[in-house]
């Protein structure tokens, strides 16, 4: 199966569609639950840095019998040092953008704990890609 | 306990999400960083916060939290309400503080 989302930069409103959508999907297919909040931590806080820090971008889903790879690919300034970025507190996130309660500088390390693989590549003023795959191995 | 009964305990108010009241609440969470809540709150917790925007409804339903509580008389954005009503997750509020509301909480949920 495969599904893809557009991911509009700047439009909080819409923030976390994507996920809820991907999060609806699993749980019809009777993925283990655990399996499926893990990866609507992992899913939001990647769409939403979409939002927060891209002009935009669009979600890829491809989901078989053994696994689920999320892939979103946007727009943007890119991650200079992507290392760094992954470190819990670091933000470049706006003022308004912190107002509203994001830009802890959680995101990155969320996905981090909650993805069995990710794999983020980035281009500094092209854009950012990151891979979440989940497997749907059966906890025995 | 569940949603109706906490309401009823510590007399909050309810702006929408009435279709949830019967939800059972597992333990709460108390955070305005939205990030620390989707990494850190768990299903069936109330999360009590002072963020008033749509956001927080797209939080507390991919978590399945039980209901949320805006502190310190903060009202919710009108997409915010909407959001509730739509997902059916109880939207309340109280004047106490964040810091006498969870004091109050902790005592009846610990
Ligand atoms: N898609 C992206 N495009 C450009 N920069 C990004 C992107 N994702 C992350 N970053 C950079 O990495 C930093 C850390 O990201 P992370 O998600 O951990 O924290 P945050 O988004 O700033 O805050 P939080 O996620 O806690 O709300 C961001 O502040 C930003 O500088
Ligand atoms: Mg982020």
């Amino acid at each position: 199966m495969q599904f893809q989302y557009q991911i509009e930069g700047g439009n909080f409103s819409r923030a976390g569609f994507a996920s809820s959508e991907i999060k609806k999907l699993m749980k019809q297919l009777n993925v283990d639950l655990s399996i499926v909040k893990r990866t609507v931590v992992a899913t939001y806080e990647a769409e939403v840095n979409i939002v927060a820090h891209a002009y935009g971008g669009t979600i890829y889903v491809e989901l078989d019998e053994e696994k689920i790879i999320i892939k979103l690919v946007d727009e943007g300034p890119g991650i200079p040092d992507i290392e760094q970025a992954m470190k819990e507190g670091y933000s470049t996130a706006s003022s308004t953008v912190r107002e509203m309660g994001f830009g802890a500088g959680m995101g990155l390390p969320n996905m981090k704990k909650n993805a069995d693989d990710l794999k983020i590549s980035s281009e500094v003023e092209k854009g950012t890609t990151v891979q979440i795959t989940m497997y749907f191995k059966t906890e025995k | 306990m569940n949603v109706q009964q906490l309401i009823e305990k510590l007399e909050l108010r309810v702006f929408g999400g009435e279709q949830g009241l019967q939800n059972t609440i597992t333990g709460g969470y108390v955070s305005d960083l939205l990030s620390d809540v989707m990494g850190n709150s768990d299903t069936g917790q109330v999360w009590l916060t002072l963020q008033t925007h749509k956001n927080v409804m797209a939080i507390a339903s991919l978590k399945d939290l039980a209901a949320i509580i805006l502190v310190n008389n903060h009202k919710p954005d009108e997409d915010t309400l909407n959001q509730a009503n739509e997902e059916g997750i109880p939207l309340l509020g109280t004047d106490m503080s964040t810091f006498e509301i969870t004091g109050k909480l902790y005592e009846l949920l610990k």
